[in-house]
């Protein structure tokens, strides 16, 4: 880790899970690290710190980031999403409670970003198959499951996110 | 079976809730008041005595709070089974990541920078970085002769065999180091104050190696050391014994700092200067007769240790008892030893020397095969073992395990002699080359030998104020379900619901010493201490009359409440005892070395693309004999996740050793599978049961890492017609071996594979 702090303190404005968030920072600042230390947000979890594992995924205007390669400065203006925004109240996001099921969560260090990048997958693409999935999460490194009940999990999320859609159009028709 | 019971059902997993909201609190995640950051001065070489320490210009040393092995107020050592390993050296040297000095500062940005800026001179000493530089001894590294440990086994009589033998076949084997890469790296925080001594909370998996470690450093008595498991991400044997060292460097500097400090490496940090799996050489020689049936052998396999002992000397043990895989021995002798090196000192890896050994026999297997004249599948057919008779330790197999139908189950699962046929026809063209490969093997569940008896380890059981139950134990969950699973046993044997139970965070202030979690021993030893010490808890409810035989949940709630109104904490102990006619010398290394074996079959089916010599592994069938089968969705977690570190270990994971360090300490060049590399691995379960086990359990988590190399370097050489016989293997050293091949043998190369 280098010393971010080469630029004075600058004032930033972001949106932080639907809250607006003002902050003052290094503008070299990871992202990361403003989530975890300056928020309280430590969902996001460093792994390697170039962005390789993707266990700092977060969600920036929609894109999926290494939240760990980011400058904070470039966070300026933009929506973020992290893992604790995911479940509403005490009920489960779909994809949370089909890795629950599924056995998609072991150690539970890779789980927020892995859970984040297929929050972002199935935004793109509703109806994965099996070789999207393992595509769409193949910059998030998992060590413990082999990615199989990962991937199911995301499977089993996607239908019941149809069903459900299905279901809202059966009421709405 | 009973519907209601708990044991073999899939229920949630304890933490799991925790885990996908992010709210699980890891040791990262943790701020203490006034904590300030502490960081490690390391060796630059591989070995030399330290002449002179120097605090480079430009940074604000008097900020800065730097502990050197002088300020250690016991022994400076990392106590483990030997006590060779320095917490920080002071004079000398013996590896390049080895710990000299330690700096904190509350602003950790300072910290890289102060680093740096400490100039040490050495005067440099010869170093040696090979296992066979080592056996020279042109330099005497440690001891007197280079050697942590060594063993013997023999079975026997070897005199003779060469003699009958219609076949000697002979081959060496080896496997490279392997990082666990954890996703989690290493951390530490530890606090001190006079009254109540040291705490550390931390990433691991042995919080009483730690208790013991920082005892001997600080000299302080057990009740002022107390550690406390954080959630854990991961450790694979990696946090076994490496974070006894950081919460040494953590304490030291919070001794001096009189603050709390945190240690948490970054991902170079922890991947340069921690464990890895020990690199291993085996040679095998071995006597066949003409019916392909094995006569007797010899077994030579050497680890190497790295620089100082650590678990060197266990990893050996579990290697030498494994190698000689799941077959009939009626001679053999097996040599085994463990070297020392200029390296940093390796340690446990899941399977913990057992896939060493296990990659060698498995392919001498198919070696003694292709000499013989028979299949893969005929060689193993007439050499497994069978109940009733002595593996090499001389221990009967006393199970009723069927290893012939095992195998074939597993072959018709994964359509191996269809496949192989057709593979076999295809490969004569164009330029991807199909194979299938098999590796049958076994693993021990528990700690070696005696090694159980040693530990002598205790849980508790508590039934608690509100009625619930809470189990305590110094078994730690890092994602294999530990928490999940004794929660089953203890409701189970309650016969209560599952939620009704909850684990105790493991905290050396306030849970027994059941051990260490390692050697795929929580849910089979530890499970079994905790079913006897529930059903304690009930029997002291029943005996105090508050509660009758039969009871429902309900009324277990309302006595265990009244119990604990009336009499205060209601804890049960249950201590380990040997299973009777249970034998084992230590000298000899002969007899019962497992309480239980679990037995497993593996089928891998490959593709190698002759334009880059990649190899894909397509299928991938997993079929494996662990007893019972406790929780089958966290089983077969364990299952594919083991196997996909087993192919990563196999086909992607190297180590680039320069003196001594690892040159590739990065995510972005130490290559582990991603989820776009993997195959479907499909896991199949038989369940003999085990009398050793709770519920019938035996140990599974280790199992998984043993067979894939085997199997998938079969699989290789049965496309390509070219053996291959160590790991990792890279696409390189393929085409370096068809190369080779094709001099050779122009003609015999082309037929099965044409060089472009």
């Amino acid at each position: 880790m280098t010393d971010p702090r080469n630029a004075p303190k600058v004032e930033l404005a972001f949106t932080v899970n639907g809250q607006p968030r003002k902050i003052c920072a290094y503008p070299m600042e990871r992202l990361l690290d403003v989530l975890r230390l300056e928020l309280g947000l430590t969902g996001a979890k460093e792994g390697c710190g170039e962005g390789e594992c993707g266990s700092c995924s977060v969600l920036m205007n929609g894109a999926l980031v290494n939240s760990c390669l980011v400058p904070v400065s470039q966070a300026a203006g933009t929506e973020i999403v992290t893992i604790e925004d995911l479940a509403e109240g005490e009920t489960l996001h779909v994809l949370q409670q089909a890795f629950l099921e599924c056995g998609g969560a072991q150690c539970g260090i890779c789980t927020p970003g892995m859970i984040l990048a297929a929050a972002h997958l199935l935004k793109g693409t509703p109806e994965p198959t099996m070789e999207e999935i393992r595509e769409g999460l193949s910059g998030n490194l998992c060590r413990c499951t082999g990615y199989s009940q990962i991937i199911e999990a995301v499977a089993e999320a996607a239908r019941r996110r149809l069903g459900q859609d299905h279901d809202r159009m059966r009421t709405t028709a | 079976m009973n519907p209601d019971r708990i044991v073999g059902k899939s229920v949630p997993r304890k933490e799991g809730g925790d885990k996908v909201t992010g709210k699980s609190q890891y040791v990262d995640d943790m701020v203490l008041p006034n904590m300030i950051f502490g960081a490690t001065v390391r060796s630059q070489i591989p070995r030399g005595r330290i002449k002179r320490i120097t605090f480079g210009p430009g940074v604000a040393w008097d900020e800065f709070v730097v502990v050197s092995a002088k300020d250690i107020p016991g022994k400076n050592c990392i106590a483990l089974i030997g006590e060779d390993q320095p917490c920080l050296a002071s004079d000398f040297v013996n590896h390049p990541e080895e710990p000299i000095l330690l700096l904190a500062h509350p602003d950790r940005h300072l910290l890289p920078k102060a680093v740096a800026a400490v100039a040490i001179e050495y005067e440099l000493l010869p170093a040696i970085f090979t296992m066979e530089e080592s056996e020279h001894r042109s330099q005497i590294i440690w001891g007197k002769d280079n050697i942590f440990k060594t063993f013997l086994i023999e079975k026997g009589d070897l005199a003779g065999v060469w003699e009958k033998a219609d076949f000697i076949v002979e081959g060496e084997y080896a496997t490279g180091a392997q990082e666990q890469l954890y996703i989690e790296n290493n951390g530490m925080i530890a606090a001190f104050d006079a009254a109540r001594g040291i705490t550390v909370w931390g990433s691991l998996q042995c919080p009483y190696y730690i208790h013991k470690a920082l005892m001997a450093l600080c000299n302080l008595p057990a009740e002022k050391v107390r550690v406390v498991q954080m959630e854990t991400g991961g450790a694979f044997g990696g946090k076994e014994d490496y974070p006894s060292m950081i919460a040494a460097h953590a304490t030291l500097l919070a001794i001096k700092a009189g603050k709390p400090v945190k240690i948490v490496y970054d991902r170079l940090e922890d991947m340069v200067a921690t464990t890895k799996r020990h690199p291993s050489r085996t040679r095998h020689r071995t006597a066949v007769g003409r019916d392909g049936k094995i006569l007797g052998g010899e077994i030579d396999f050497t680890i190497d240790g790295g620089a100082y002992a650590t678990l060197s000397s266990v990893v050996l043990s579990r290697g030498i008892i494994h190698a000689g895989g799941p077959y009939y021995w009626p001679s053999v002798r097996i040599r085994a030893k463990a070297v020392a090196t200029n390296a940093p000192p390796h340690g446990a890896f899941r399977g913990f020397g057992a896939p060493q050994s296990l990659f060698a026999m498995e392919r001498h297997m198919d070696r003694i095969a292709q000499a013989v004249g028979l299949s893969p599948v005929e060689i193993r057919h007439r050499n497994f073992l069978q109940p009733g008779q002595e593996t090499t330790t001389q221990q009967v197999i006393r199970e009723p395990i069927d290893l012939v139908k095992l195998l074939d189950r597993g072959l018709e699962a994964s359509g191996y002699h269809a496949k192989k046929q057709s593979f076999a026809k295809q490969n004569q063209l164009g330029t991807h080359k199909r194979g299938m490969g098999i590796a049958a093997f076994l693993h021990g569940a528990g700690f070696t030998g005696s090694g159980e008896r040693y530990l002598s380890s205790v849980v508790g059981v508590e039934g608690c104020a509100d009625g619930s139950v809470r189990v305590l134990v110094s078994s730690t969950e890092f994602g294999q379900g530990t928490k999940t699973v004794l929660s089953q046993i203890a409701a189970e044997a309650l016969g209560l619901p599952y939620e009704s139970v909850s684990m105790a965070q493991p905290d050396t202030l306030e849970v027994p010493n059941s051990g260490p979690t390692v050697a795929s021993r929580t849910a089979m030893v530890v499970g079994k201490l905790v079913q006897s010490a529930a059903l304690g808890v009930a029997q002291t409810l029943i005996s105090s009359g508050l509660l009758r035989a039969g009871y429902s949940a309900d009324e277990f709630r309302a006595a265990c409440q009244k119990h604990v109104a009336e009499h205060g904490p209601l804890h049960c102990w249950s201590r380990y005892e040997p299973p009777a006619g249970i034998f084992w010398d230590d000298q000899a290394y002969r007899g019962e070395a497992y309480a239980a074996f679990a037995w497993a079959v593996y089928i891998a089916e490959v593709t190698i693309d002759l334009t880059t010599f990649s190899v894909s592994v397509d299928d991938f069938v997993a079929l494996q004999e662990v007893g019972k089968v406790l929780h089958p969705l966290l089983a077969r977690g364990q299952i594919i996740g083991g196997v996909a570190q087993g192919i990563g270990f196999s086909l992607y994971e190297k180590v680039v050793w320069q003196n001594g360090r690892m040159q590739n300490g990065q995510m972005t060049n130490y290559i582990m599978p991603t989820s776009s590399d993997l195959p479907p691995i499909r896991v199949l379960f038989e369940e003999l049961g085990n009398v050793h086990g709770a519920y019938g359990a035996k140990g599974i988590g280790e199992l998984p890492m043993d067979g894939p190399a085997p199997a998938i370097l079969n699989a290789v050489e049965d496309a390509l017609g070219v053996g291959f016989d160590s790991v990792p293997l890279l696409p390189e050293d393929i085409m370096e071996g068809m190369d080779k091949r094709f001099l050779a043998d122009p003609a015999g190369a082309t037929s099965t594979g044409e060089r472009r």
